[in-house]
Order: C-alpha cells, then structure tokens, then sequence
C-alpha cells in the first residue's frame, strides 16, 4: 500500500513558513515566566534570544520534514506519530516567540487561561461523543450549550447557588437533546436538520426571554454568582501544573471527570459497549436483545446533561450574566473538535484544548501588542478543523450508524 | 431441545409471507427447510428468532409454548442464529462481538474481557477454530467471521441453532468444513435448522427435510430423493436443472483484456495483473469466492471504475480510459451486479428503465423532447418479448418480483446493437423460473455471435453455463480451466491454491 504524501507535504509547508517569520521576528529577547507565587519552589524566568530560537526550531523542523519525505517516497513508511507531534510543537513554539518577542510571556496564564476557555468546548464534545457514538449526529450541541447558559444564569440568581444553576443547566441541556433525540429516533427526521433547526429554536427562544424578562430584572434574574476558584492543596503548588490544572474552578473539575468518565463508560463498560454497537451497527445490537431506540435516547440525553452543564461556563464561570447567543458557535467548535479527535473522548478533549489556546492566544496577543492582527489568530481553530477533516491527522471515520435512523421492520 | 412451529402465519400488508406453517425440528436432528427465494424461509427464522411477531401460530419448545418479544428472549429460551448477513460490528474485535448483548462484567459494569476472551478461545478449540478473540472482525476473511458469528450463537447456549442461507459466501471447501460443524454440533445434540435453496448441500447433509413455496408448506422429503424430485417440489413444477446450450461456434477473440491493475481508493489493489480473451460465440465465466475482484473488473469494464491500467479492447478499439457512455454505445451490454441499486431506478416506470440508456437520442428523442408514443410502443413489445409480468408499461421497477426486474434489465441492455455483454451474478437471488429464462437469453446471445463474460459466484452455474470458467483470487486470476474441471480442483482455485 502506497502511503499518503499529505503528511511530507504538510510539514514542508510549515516549515517554509517559519522560514519566512524567523526574519520578522522583532525584538532580541523573549522572556518566559514560568513560576507563580504559589509554587513550592521557585523557577527562574527562561530569556532566550528570539531570533535564534526561532532559527534553531526552524532547523529542527526542516530536518524533520525532510526525514519525513524521506520515509514516505524511499521507505514508503509511515512518519512517525512522535516526530509529527515534536513538529507541531516546534512550529506552536516558533509562533508564540514571533508574537511575544521583546516581551514577557506568563506561561501558566496562557495555558490556564487556555484550559478554562476549552472547558465549554469540552463538554460539548463530551454530549457529541456520546451521541455520536451511538448513532445520532449532534449539531445541537449549541443549543444544549446554549439552553444550560441562560438556565443556570435564571436560576442561579433566583436561588443564589451555584450548585443548583448547574442542575438546571443540566436538565436544560437534557430538554434539548430529548428534542434531537425524539425527532431524529421516533420521527426519523435528518439529524442535521433537527439539530440545526433546534439551535435555531433555542437561540429565538432564549434571545426572547432575554429581551422579555431579564433585561428588565437583571438584578433578580440575571445576576447569578460565580464560580470560585478552588486551589487543590498539595497539587496546586507544583510549578506549571498546580496552576494551570488544579487552581480552578468547580466546573473545570467537573470537567475531568467527565472526560474521564466518558471514556471510561465508553470504552470499558458494558453499557458503552452497547452504545457503541447501536451506533456501528444496530441490527447487529437488535438480534442480541439490544433495545436499540432505549439505548440511543438514554445516551443522547447523557450527552445533553454534560452540555448543558458546560453551557453554565458561559454565564456562572466567564461573563457572570447571560447574553443573548453567548456561546457564538462553540458548540460547533466542539462537534470540530470530536471529529478532530476522531469520536474518543480524551483526543476530542485534547482537540478542544488547542482550540482553547488558539482562542486565547488571541487575548494574550491583544495584550502584549503582537505583529499580528489578534483576529486572525481567531482563524486557527478554523483552519485546524479544516486540516483534520481534510484527513490529515489520518482516515476519519466515524461511527458508521451516525445519521441513519434506525427502523424496525 | 425440540421445536416445533404449528400454524405460524405472517401477513406484510395483504401479502402473506407465511402461510400456516408448520415444522417440527428435533435434538441432535439437521432439520433444512427447502424453498426459493421468496418462499418464505427467512421471514419464518424472523418469526422464530422473535424479530418479527407472527400474525398466528405457536413456537414450542420441548412442549412448552412460547412468547418472544424480541430476539433477547428468543436467545434466552436457547435459540441462537447464525444470520445470512452477519450480525457483526465490524469495528469490534471478535470478543466484544460474540460477547454482546449478555456481556461478563465486574463491579461497576465494567467489562470482564478477559473472561470473554477465554470463553472464545475454549468454544474455538472445541470446534478446531484458529480464531484470536482480538482480532478485529472486518479484517477477518468471510468464512473466519461466519464461525464468529457461530461462537456467538454458543455462546448464549443455545440448543437450537438456525443457519440461514450460510453459504452463499464460502469457497465449496469453507461449506464442507461447514458442513463438518454442522454435524458436530448434531452429534453434541443441538437442533439444527438449515435453511437452504441448494439442493447439493441438502442431500449431503439433510436428516429430514420440509419443502416451503410461496409461503406454504408443500411437504417433507427426504435427503435420499432425487435433485429433480427436490426441485420440483420447491418450485412446483418439472425443473430441469440443466443449461441447454450447443456447441460454441467459436470465431476470432474480439474481446481482450491486457494487464488490468486497479487500486480502491484505500491503496489496495483489487485487481492484479488480470489478461484473458474472449472469442466471439464464447461464454467466459469468472468464478470464484465473491469479493475477489470481479465486481472490480465488471465495473472496470464499463468505466466506472478508478485507478485503472492495463488495457481492455473491443474489435481493436480501446475502452479503457472512455466514458461510460462511450462504452455502451461502442456496443457492450452490461448487466450490473445489484440490479436495485445499479439497474434500474426504482421509482421510474418499466417504460423508462427501457430507455435509460438511450433517452437522448431517436426514435426515443427528438431535440430536447420526448418520443412517448414511441417509447410505449417499445415498451409493450419488450414486455412480450421478454415476457415480464407486470400490470403494465407504467407500473414502476420496485413494484416488479426480482425476476422480472432482471428481464427489464435485459431487455434493455440485449436490444441494442451489442458487441459483447458482460453480466455480473446475473442470477443472483431469481426464482428457478427466472434463472432458467435468464439462462437461455446468455446462451442466445452467445449464439447470436458475441463474445459473453459473466461473473458467477455459485460453482454449479459457472461450470453449466460457461465454455471456459476463469476462476479469480485476490484481484488475480489464478487460473482458466475447461467447465468439466473437477469441482475439488475449482475449489481449490477458488481458495488461492494453485498447485
């Protein structure tokens, strides 16, 4: 079998445009911080020379690229997983020393402030893992995110908790997917359409309640509280990790959790065994005793709990109020982010960590003032999207049920 | 355990499927149910494996009368099918297939896969099968994932096991050793219910047999009757089994196929290096196990498929590399594999699946416009001509029975000018009647001077209806050998082994 060219061409690519950014890279140093007041020991800053770094990655990138075509025309092998992640690392890198050259760069910001963004991203593709894999397409992942955002901020305010805003937003998130759920399995509509036109639904729906209701109560209605923020003793004094990972809020926790659990429950149970043969294959799951249409209305609606629940990021952990169509396509960010990573949860979640950072990449660069302009920074997740389902991170396939109402004969 | 089926009925709308059926299947007993397609013999396992609910009727086991809700409750009462489409997840390994839908778990429901591993591996042994529970099941050969399908069915414990048309996609050794099972597991005191159309494989391993036809029980038989005592029994009527056809009148080789390579669009190559030649008169059968490339070839033949080289020629003129219109019009009748999906469009009337090939021009079009009258007046001839039996010219392709279909596609593909025709499993799925017709109309264009290429997957059709049978192998043809072969030699061919 003749291997794909996509991945020597690629690399080649993005080599030569680093080769074209190490002469624009301004300023002669770039100073990295590493460490936060909190640590258990302290880390000096990192002062590398910025053009020279950048023209050493460049160098490493090239020799890379070059290995690469070398394995895929003469060995007719394929590039090694390992060296196609040390390049991606190098050219971020050589990305991030151009923007913030002649600058200081708080990592542990960056990359907190990466992972809290990626959070809503997250969740969503956590409700689309689950509906996918057992065979409904879920673009309702905006308005399961939605519908969580506006619930939790209504409720929170009124019962001032945040505990019971989560609820809420999860049970809201449950509504919307019953919603996919009974048209795409009972009435066998297209799930791109339901999915969309649910969206749609939840955006007129919410937008309206907004202007009705609480643009005239904001003081009752739609001033919830807010996540605090948790520091995990022990775990949160490591330098680099403690900060990004274990000094946040509740819904970043809750966030781990369901990563994990969703791949857990997916992969290596009974139950996720079954969800996942509905969504391959669901005669197959029918002759065994399956109950195909059950199993598919609990998962999708799992799924709709978890986005929900990620939609009170919006309101209870970012803005700290409800806005009309706050989430601005996240949701769809996230159902990229699934096919990214390829409908497993822990690559989607990772899929929609770089998201994340891309995203604030953005305000970072607005901050330090980069050569750049921030709103094309806005483009990557896009673009990476694109790139992934293009196939360049290998054949995406997903579930092969995934679209196909299931009808009993 | 002993089943017996009494008075099972199945409507679908006003047609009757099932008709009071009744069958009795005994332990340690190879029970065939014997019909044509279309009598009747899945739509009764249906019924019995609890995917469909009949409309009248008991199943008893061991005496006791049972109610199936669904398959789950079929398995549990001890039923297991191994199903003419596999039931498998192609992306899950063997473990995870035949472990579904009654799963060993530990704590939390987390999967026990281990202990589903060993319980594959000891039933493997059992049976002599060199099965890893970690293999992924789509990249198992058909015949490997047929006995996963079997594990699968041991593994709920069943005590009757139904095999529904198992057959169809093995190489005539992958039957025997089948075959072999089957009988094994009789000996272990299964009820085992065969059901089957080939007649050969009845009376080999037949210990009772009930023949249905539309529907009905038409009565019992046993394995030592004759092939044309069976035969007519399960189309009721005198069958002869056999293709009658003169001696070739062999002319010059006017269709070649010169170093045919072709790769899918995963990188693999699905045809290697295939040459041969056929002479104008001469029936040219590729046989072999389906899924070897013949489909590939077919499709290559008619340009629609990719990633083609090599050469194919029709009286000197290259095909390779021309539009499929081209090809038809440079006179080849082409008979498609799937003719549902390939053939005919559905939902166009018998009129307009007769012109599909030449709307746009005379005497069917004039400029942009239509030439109904035309068109019905040939339409109406076709129908006599061909005989296919349908309220009329306008009642739509879906509506037709199979064989008829098929005599629509005939009828087109056989009145234009033809050079040579090439017809894919022409027979596929035909009632006896209509194979017979299709049969004759080869064979009449074979006399009528053309060069014919056929691909069958079935041995028997293959050795009747060809002059020279070229048996295919992994996208390769592995050899070209004289119709009366030796059928162990063809089946070797047909499992890669040359010698």
């Amino acid at each position: 079998m003749k291997q794909s060219k996509k991945t020597p061409i690629a690399l080649a690519l993005l080599t030569f445009l680093t080769v074209l950014i190490a002469p624009a890279v301004a300023g002669d140093e770039i100073e990295i911080q590493i460490a936060t007041k909190t640590d258990l020991f302290p880390i000096p800053n990192l002062v590398f020379a910025a053009q020279g770094f950048v023209i050493f990655l460049a160098v490493l990138m090239l020799v890379l690229a070059v290995w690469s075509f070398y394995l895929t025309f003469s060995k007719n092998q394929k590039t090694p997983l390992i060296a196609t992640v040390v390049f991606g690392i190098a050219f971020v890198a050589s990305v991030l020393v151009w923007l913030f050259a002649g600058a200081t760069m708080t990592l542990t910001t960056l990359l907190a402030g990466s992972l809290a963004l990626a959070v809503p991203l997250i969740f969503g593709s956590m409700s689309g893992a689950l509906s996918e894999r057992v065979g409904i397409i879920n673009i309702a992942i905006e308005g399961q995110l939605l519908a969580g955002a506006f619930t939790s901020a209504v409720v929170a305010s009124i019962t001032d908790s945040v505990i019971l805003g989560i609820i809420a937003a999860m049970l809201a998130g449950v509504l919307v997917a019953a919603l996919l759920a009974v048209f795409s399995i009972k009435y066998l509509v297209d799930q791109i359409i339901t999915g969309v036109v649910v969206n749609v639904l939840i955006i007129g729906l919410t937008s309206f309640l907004f202007s009705t209701l609480l643009a005239d109560n904001i003081t009752v209605l739609n001033q919830p509280p807010r996540f605090e923020r948790i520091s995990i003793p022990v775990l949160g004094q490591i330098p680099i990790i403690g900060p990004v990972l274990f000094n946040q809020t509740l819904i970043v926790y809750l966030m781990y959790v369901a990563v994990i659990g969703v791949f857990l429950a997916l992969f290596k149970t009974r139950w996720g065994l079954r969800v996942r043969s509905v969504g391959e294959y669901p005669k197959a799951s029918d002759t065994v005793g399956i109950k195909v249409f059950r199993t598919r209305y609990i998962s999708v609606m799992i799924g709709g709990a978890l986005a929900g629940l990620g939609g009170s990021f919006f309101t209870l952990g970012q803005v700290g109020a409800f806005g009309k169509e706050m989430t601005n396509g996240a949701g769809y960010i996230a159902l990229a982010a699934l096919i990214f990573g390829r409908w497993n949860p822990i690559y989607a979640a990772l899929a929609a960590l770089l998201f994340g950072f891309a995203q604030n990449l953005q305000y970072a660069v607005q901050i330090v003032g980069s050569p750049l302009p921030s709103e094309f920074l806005l483009m990557l997740p896009y673009v990476l999207t694109v790139i992934a389902v293009a196939g360049l991170v290998g054949k995406v396939r997903g579930p092969a049920a995934a679209g196909k109402p299931y009808i009993k004969s | 355990m002993r089943l017996e089926l009494k008075q099972i009925t199945k409507k679908f709308g006003d047609f009757t499927a099932n008709d009071k059926i009744d069958l009795v299947a005994e332990a340690g007993q190879i029970h065939c149910l014997l019909g044509e397609n279309g009598a009747g013999k899945s739509t009764l396992m249906n019924v019995l494996y609890g995917l469909y609910q009949a409309d009248g009727g008991e199943i008893l086991l061991d005496g006791q009368v049972q109610n199936f809700s669904g398959p789950g409750d079929a398995m549990a009462a001890g039923i297991g099918m191994v199903h003419q489409h596999f039931m498998l997840v192609p992306v899950f390994t063997v473990a995870e297939n035949v472990i579904l839908g009654h799963e060993p778990t530990k704590a939390l429901g987390f999967l026990d896969i281990q202990a589903a591993r060993e319980r594959v591996r000891e039933i493997s042994s059992r049976f002599g099968f060199d099965i890893d529970p970690d293999a992924i099941v789509g990249d198992l050969s058909v015949g490997v994932q047929q006995r996963v399908e079997i594990i699968k069915a041991l593994l709920g414990d069943a005590k009757v096991l139904i095999f529904d048309e198992p057959t169809a996609v093995l190489t005539p050794q992958e039957t025997d050793e089948l075959m072999g099972i089957m009988r094994q597991l009789r000996d272990e005191g299964k009820s085992i219910v065969f059901i089957t159309h080939k007649l050969r494989e009845v009376r080999e391993v037949a210990d009772k047999i009930t023949v249905i036809r539309l529907g009905k029980v038409v009565g019992e038989a046993s394995p030592t009757d004759s092939s044309e005592h069976l035969a007519s029994m399960m189309v009721g009527r005198e069958v002869d089994l056999s293709v009658h056809k003169n001696p070739a009148n062999l002319g010059e080789a006017s269709f070649k196929v010169n170093n045919l390579t072709a790769f899918n669009s995963a990188g693999s190559k699905v045809l290697d290096d295939v040459s041969f030649e056929i002479q104008k008169g001469e029936i040219f059968v590729i046989a072999g196990v389906q899924g070897n490339g013949q489909t590939e070839l077919a499709e290559a033949i008619l340009g629609i498929q990719e990633r083609v080289t090599g050469s194919i020629t029709l009286e000197g003129k290259e095909l390779l590399g021309k539009s499929v219109k081209k090809v038809l019009d440079s006179g080849v009748g082409f008979v498609p594999e799937d003719r549902t999906e390939d053939g005919l469009v559905a939902d166009f009337t018998i009129a307009e699946n007769l012109m599909l090939d030449r709307s746009d021009r005379p005497p069917f079009a004039r400029g942009v416009q239509l030439q109904l009258k035309k068109l019905h007046q040939f339409a109406e001839e076709k129908l006599k001509q061909f005989d296919i039996r349908a309220q009329s010219i306008f009642s739509k392709a879906k509506q037709l029975s199979g064989g008829n279909q098929q005599k629509v596609v005939l009828a087109r593909e056989l009145s234009r000018d033809l050079k040579v025709l090439v017809a894919s499993q022409p027979t596929r799925g035909l009632d006896v009647g209509s194979i017979e017709f299709v049969h004759e109309q080869i064979v009449a264009a074979r006399d009528g001077g053309i060069p014919v290429l056929i691909v069958a997957t079935e041995l028997d059709e293959a050795t009747q209806l060809g002059d020279r049978v070229a048996v295919m192998y992994k996208g390769k043809i592995v050899g070209i050998v004289s119709p009366d072969t030796p059928r162990e030699e063809l089946g070797k061919l047909m499992a890669g082994v040359t010698k």
